[in-house]
């Protein structure tokens, strides 16, 4: 069944519903990508409660008007309307007055969620509100959609996912280099506004198949999950693009396997086991490389700053350092060095003298800079350079190892 | 294994007067690169220390891991040979001005009576003895009629010298100031630098990171010149030399700077 | 109206909206200096998954076990936060993100998948709280306020709301220099001796415990409009914190109060037969204050530095 639904075999509906996800889920990855940099994640979860008395208001006006309430274009449009009003109240706010960003984000969704409540209780009351459903679209539901949902959807994600793609360009420049790109004559509050205009855009179409309290998780998860794999801009927003599609369609056809798997919780969690995998295993980047980076690191500082110290004549005060030295074989437990000790502490004084001259020569500035207290200093001049620097050592030394 | 008890058997184990603050083998990372390597330093009682090197040299860091706001990789720190934690009391910390929100909610008066904390305790109220001390910190530092401003409200200069009543309302015996003189108007660093040269003629010991080689002379006796390892440590006159400042600074040592040296 | 009719049908429920919007408001106010406002969401997310699992333990809804279900998983997505925070290096708002739509998605799956038909369970439930149903049946007027018998049928939610809201206000007031300290200058605070990191988790615990309680009694939404708008419309009456945590009580109890009459009788007024959210309501009037104070409070502006 799971591999049916993996192959689009499950019927027209959920073969729709299934790529439309996938489209959205790439188009929010790319776009979360650009919030994420820009360090304003949270502002999607702002944008998605606002769409809520939107949805109530749409719903009553169409019904006032006497159409048909549930009509899910008029539904779509009425929470773009009110999520943008929510946006412009987080930037005013945030503008305006002295409250930071992410008070205003916090009032506008608690706010805006808790009107449409009010309105969600209206409608409960209303004769055509009865059978609404548009709790459906807090918690997403695609079970028994109509067909012009699904195509809406399938369109919805593909228009989400080429207006992303025009815009990257700029919005790579300004999440990049923000001073640069304003240089470059971007008006960087546009192009800040095109990227809200397609979170926005997301989390409209998303609503149907994720709902709006999960939607943030489309537009979250992804690119996190791509920043363990890549530290370059360029890359980030196609992987988390890549990761958000794959998600979002996996998510769709899980749930489309089985009754009671719920799409926008099975699409969350399916990129949340991504993130987990990435957060531990990513090299360079995630939690498991990074230990062993720490202990490698910090063996080897200690390390060297007991040596410095068994060369220079001075005390060991750190446990830690002199049972390293211990377990080299290079210092005996009182902290007196062995043999092979005072070896290895004289090439480590021979280092740090030689790293002394060398930042002190004005014209070797650069390869100073590299200085770290350990690096040797072989691999930053040249042989002719170490020449140069050990004719000025104070006195000559002998340099057993 | 059996614990090893090096300072007890250290050769060195200094005799006489323990100084108010020492550190010893202090490294501190960022990630991979070490920012302060290895350094030791000792400051004695009723010296004034200026903390020099170029930027990124760690000067703040050092400050920073010494009094326990970020952890070291390695390194010890006593506080008149005991351990920091005991000696709590005995220091006053101006941090950089830039470190904290300036829009908080609280007042001039408010802030110095933070330097009461310990006194004060959780609940105690604040009597009028300790707004008169409050006041009197703040006339040192010329700043008593600014006890009812919003914070907000102050010039640079005038943070500065609120931070530093704060630490004198404190009355401790070790002043450790993060770039006290930083983006602040000449009047207001005449008037820290005067609070400064009374605390050391009381016998306090001064400790600041400085950034203007022009004036170290004038202003302290001694420096700890650093730029990732310690590069020297002693009296002006030992210490603040060419040859050591080329070594910390290499290149970026301008001319002019140099020139302060006479 | 009267004192018959008031007494049992709406002075129960108004009084635990007031300690709920009052126990959540206070330890928003240092959230909101602190740059978490946040937080009060996250949580407020993330008690639908402990509940579930609660239920899915007991196999009944009964409070106690709902409770600890619901302040194991605020726990639980606090440190996570944390975690994913300091191991992966993700700023705080993506963390937060990444963690509480996990749990929240997690929450209702095992809702999905779990037969309960039999039982008051269900997101909305959750979302919306059940304020109106708070109601004290035995009461028949003012008089029962000092009758014992009729105030051993006081709504349990009552006694636990107004007991979490004091021991709030006395976490609040018992640690309030070092909240003070530590939220403006953690350095200092640091090296003064306060144990920094132990005062944060705390006030964070705390709002959890606030969080939680006020969930059980009105849902959630109530819970992150508290947090944030009183103490926000507060910030921007005065400069001082403790004017502010005052107005940020006086905005709760008014959001409250308001929001509870506006549900329960605006529509009556309007010509309408029945009531609307009352939980909705409270969040919508808090959400004017804030957007009057915006507008004309007198500490608005930022600094301009």
């Amino acid at each position: 069944m799971l591999w049916q639904a993996l192959t689009l075999q499950l019927g027209y509906n959920a073969t729709l519903v299934a790529i439309g996800a996938m489209l959205l889920g790439i188009a929010a990855g790319v776009s979360g990508s650009f919030l994420f940099l820009r360090r304003r994640a949270l502002v999607s979860d702002a944008i998605s409660h606002a769409t809520l008395p939107g949805v109530g208001l749409a719903f009553i006006l169409m019904v006032a008007l006497g159409g048909e309430g549930r009509n899910l274009a008029g539904l779509l449009a009425g929470s773009a309307i009110s999520a943008a009003v929510g946006l412009l109240c987080v930037q005013w706010l945030t503008r305006n007055t002295r409250l930071a960003e992410d008070s205003a984000i916090g009032a506008v969704l608690s706010v805006f969620f808790g009107f449409g409540i009010v309105l969600l209780t209206v409608i409960q009351t209303m004769q055509a509100g009865r059978q609404a459903g548009l709790d459906s679209l807090l918690l997403g539901a695609t079970a028994g959609m109509l067909r012009s949902d699904a195509i809406l959807i399938a369109a919805g994600g593909a228009l989400t996912l080429v207006l992303t793609l025009i815009l990257r360009r700029p919005m790579i420049m300004v999440a990049f280099d923000e001073d640069y790109a304003a240089a470059r004559g971007l008006n960087v509050r546009q192009v800040d506004l095109a990227t809200m205009a397609l979170v926005l855009a997301v989390t409209v179409v998303g609503l149907k198949i994720v709902g709006l309290i999960l939607i943030v998780a489309l537009l979250i998860i992804p690119p996190v999950t791509a920043r363990f794999w890549t530290d370059r801009t360029a890359r980030l927003w196609l992987l988390s693009g890549v990761i958000g599609g794959l998600s979002a369609y996996t998510g769709a056809a899980i749930s489309a396997s089985a009754p009671q798997l719920p799409t926008g919780p099975i699409i969350v969690l399916t990129s949340f086991a991504l993130f987990v995998l990435s957060l531990a295993f990513a090299p360079g980047r995630g939690v498991l490389a990074a230990v062993l980076r720490h202990a490698a690191f910090q063996r080897r500082v200690h390390m060297r700053q007991g040596l410095l110290a068994l060369a220079q004549g001075q005390p060991i005060y750190e446990r830690y350092t002199i049972r390293l030295l211990r377990r080299a074989g290079l210092a005996r437990a009182d902290g007196v060095a062995t043999e092979a000790g005072r070896a290895r502490a004289a090439k480590a004084l021979l280092d740090e003298n030689r790293w002394d001259i060398l930042r002190a020569m004005p014209d070797h500035e650069a390869a100073a800079a590299l200085y770290d207290g350990m690096r040797p200093i072989e691999t930053v001049v040249t042989k002719d350079q170490l020449t140069e620097i050990d004719a000025r050592l104070p006195a000559p030394r002998e340099v057993t190892a | 294994m059996k614990p090893i008890s090096i300072a007890a058997t250290a050769p060195h184990a200094e005799a006489g007067p323990q100084p108010p603050l020492s550190i010893r083998g202090m490294t501190v990372s960022y990630g991979q690169s070490p920012v302060v390597f290895s350094v030791d330093a000792a400051f004695p009682e009723g010296s004034m220390t200026a903390i020099i090197g170029p930027n990124g040299a760690g000067k703040s860091t050092l400050l920073k891991a010494t009094l326990g706001i970020l952890r070291p990789l390695s390194g010890t720190v006593t506080v008149h040979a005991r351990p920091l934690n005991d000696q709590r009391h005995r220091i006053a910390y101006v941090p950089q001005r830039a470190s904290v929100d300036w829009d908080f909610p609280t007042t001039v008066l408010d802030v110095v009576l933070m330097g009461l904390s310990r006194e004060l305790g959780l609940l105690w109220p604040v009597r009028s003895r300790h707004r008169q001390k409050v006041l009197d910190c703040l006339a040192r530092v010329g700043m008593a009629e600014f006890a009812d401003r919003q914070i907000g409200q102050l010039s640079g200069g005038q943070q500065q010298r609120v931070f530093l009543a704060r630490a004198l309302a404190q009355d401790a015996d070790l002043y450790v100031l993060d770039e006290p003189f930083a983006g602040v108007d000449a009047a207001t660093e005449k008037a820290i630098i005067a609070v400064l040269k009374t605390l050391k003629a009381e016998g306090k010991t001064v400790i600041a990171v400085h950034h203007d080689l022009s004036t170290v002379v004038d202003y302290f006796d001694r420096v700890l010149i650093l730029n990732i390892r310690k590069i020297a440590e002693g009296t002006v006159a030992e210490a603040f030399t060419e040859t050591n400042l080329q070594a910390a600074y290499g290149g970026r040592l301008a001319t002019a700077q140099m020139g302060a040296l006479g | 109206m009267s004192g018959a009719e008031f007494v049992p049908l709406s002075l129960t429920p108004l009084l635990i909206g007031v300690f709920a919007a009052i126990g959540c408001a206070l330890p928003g106010n240092f959230l909101v200096l602190r740059r978490q406002a946040l937080i009060g969401d996250a949580i407020s997310h993330v008690v639908l998954p402990g509940i579930v699992l609660a239920f899915l333990v007991t196999g009944a809804i009964t409070t106690w076990p709902m409770m600890i279900g619901a302040g194991g998983a605020a726990l639980l997505s606090v440190l996570l936060i944390e975690a994913i925070r300091r191991l992966g290096r993700i700023e705080p708002g993506a963390a937060m993100g990444v963690v509480f739509t996990t749990m929240f998605a997690g929450g209702v799956l095992l809702l999905e998948r779990t037969d309960t038909s039999s039982v008051h369970l269900d997101v909305e439930h959750a979302l919306m709280g059940n304020l109106e149903s708070l109601i004290w049946l035995d009461a028949r007027g003012w008089g029962s306020l000092l009758d014992p018998v009729a105030l051993a049928g006081l709504p349990p939610e009552l006694t636990r709301m107004a007991l979490t809201c004091l021991g709030v206000a006395a976490f609040i007031r018992l640690f309030w220099r070092p909240l003070k300290i530590s939220t403006f200058d953690e350095g200092f605070a640091q090296v003064i001796g306060m144990r920094t990191g132990l005062i944060g988790i705390s006030l964070v615990g705390v709002s959890a415990m606030a969080a939680v309680a006020a969930f059980d009694a009105v849902g959630s939404i109530i819970v992150i409009a508290m947090f944030i708008c009183p103490p926000a419309a507060a910030r921007l009456m005065t400069n001082r914190l403790a004017a502010q945590v005052g107005w940020s009580v006086a905005f709760a109890t008014f959001a409250a109060v308001l929001g509870y009459v506006l549900a329960g009788y605006g529509p009556l007024w309007l010509g309408a037969r029945d009531s609307v959210s009352a939980a909705g309501m409270i969040a919508t009037v808090s959400g004017l204050i804030l957007a009057v104070a915006a507008l004309f409070g007198p500490a608005r502006g930022g600094q301009q530095a």
